[in-house]
């Protein structure tokens, strides 16, 4: 049994595994793929001794780092529940492994929210893309949609107008992104804007072909017809695993204090899956050191 | 072993389009990129041929794979 079991691929994951495997603590690091969030992230250029770096790069640099120190890993399956046990903690895996260890550090990450309307899974891949950069151009020449009110939304206009016949911004508030974001991409010839409406629908057969939307503030339906829907409406913490055994804020996001404790002795969490204020790379990165040192100074405790 | 034909749809802006020709690279295989952001006969052929609107589309022979799975391009390669 390994003293300690890191959850997650992303920033705090791989740098709290890389302090405790420093600290030749017995690790067992658990997450479907190495990487995480900065791996949909193109620039970066506030991750300090990096001028410029793009998110996979920098992310390689993460892992090469790690498999210079002896640690165990297991990637690919997903940890789907973590029960605490007499001393320590049990985690299963959607393989139907189970693994336990006396102390757990949770470094999940966020992943991005879904709208849960009809016809959104179904057609996901389909016309319904999470990655505007990634799929913008496949729908150039086409009408689109882009959900969102924020800089994210706001960014995939400002890509889709220049490519796209016509573009829908459909957002449930006000817009809610930088100014100087809004003044840049609002305005443009082929940008038709629907505040305060809500999406009700995605149809089509095979591929998207229509968004049926409804006025908040008239009840008023209207369908769109589009080929593409692109969804920016944020992010949300990847958090199930310490539902019923720690407490979260209401978003969702594990509550943790100063030292990266839940309140629940042996179990940790580090990173944009906590309440710490600001989602960053480099602050990522602090509370995962931040929690395998206090989880060590747990671990010499017991 | 009869190399496979491996066929990698991609854009420029993609970072998982880049993890998984990086993952390809690393290991020695051969494969054609198509920037279907540039190359419309490829971006055509990726949506009426693989049926795929999303990239990567990875193809592997007759096999179409969405999207960037270590695990899944292992198996289908025989890595």
């Amino acid at each position: 049994m390994p003293e300690l079991i890191i959850i997650g691929g992303g920033p705090a994951a791989l740098t709290a595994a890389v302090y405790a495997a420093r600290k030749r603590i017995d690790t067992l690091l658990l997450s479907t793929e190495l990487g995480g969030q900065p791996l949909t992230t193109l620039g970066i250029e506030n991750y300090m001794g990096y001028q410029y770096i793009e998110g996979p790069e920098l992310m390689q640099k993460f892992e090469e780092q790690m498999k210079q120190f002896p640690l165990e890993q297991k990637i690919g399956p997903a940890v789907i529940a973590l029960s605490r046990l007499d001393g320590g903690f049990e985690v299963k895996t959607d393989n139907g492994e189970s693994y336990q260890a006396k102390a757990v550090i949770i470094a999940t990450g966020k992943r991005p929210r879904s709208l849960n309307v009809p016809g959104e899974e179904r057609l996901r891949g389909r016309g319904v893309t999470y990655c505007a950069i990634c799929d913008g151009p496949l729908f150039a020449g086409e009408k689109v949609a882009v959900i969102g009110g924020g800089n994210s939304a706001l960014e995939a206009v400002d890509d889709m107008v220049k490519i796209a016949e016509h573009v829908h911004l459909v957002s449930l508030t006000p817009l809610t992104g930088d100014q100087i974001v809004i003044d840049r991409v609002i305005g443009a010839a082929n940008l038709s804007v629907f505040l305060e409406h809500e999406v009700v629908e995605i149809e089509g057969s095979s591929r998207v072909e229509v968004i049926a939307i409804r006025d908040l503030k008239t009840g008023e339906q209207k369908k769109l017809k589009v080929g593409g829907v692109f969804i920016e409406i944020g992010l949300i913490p990847n958090s199930e695993l310490a539902k019923g055994i720690a407490k979260l804020n209401k978003l969702g996001e594990i509550e943790v204090n100063c030292a990266c404790a839940t309140g629940i002795p042996g179990l940790y969490a580090a990173g944009d899956v906590t309440d710490v204020p600001e989602k960053q790379i480099v602050v990522a990165a602090g509370e995962g050191a931040k929690a395998a040192l206090q989880a060590r100074r747990y671990l010499q405790r017991l | 072993m009869g190399a496979k034909e491996v066929k990698v749809y991609t854009t420029p802006g993609c970072p998982w389009c880049k993890r998984a020709k990086k993952f390809l690279e690393d290991n020695g295989v051969e494969y054609q990129d198509f920037n279907v952001a540039e190359d419309k006969a490829a971006r055509e052929e990726m949506i009426t041929k693989c049926d795929s609107l999303a990239v990567p589309t990875i193809c592997i022979d007759s096999e179409v794979i969405v999207g960037f799975n270590e695990a899944v391009l292992k198996e289908k390669l025989g890595l």
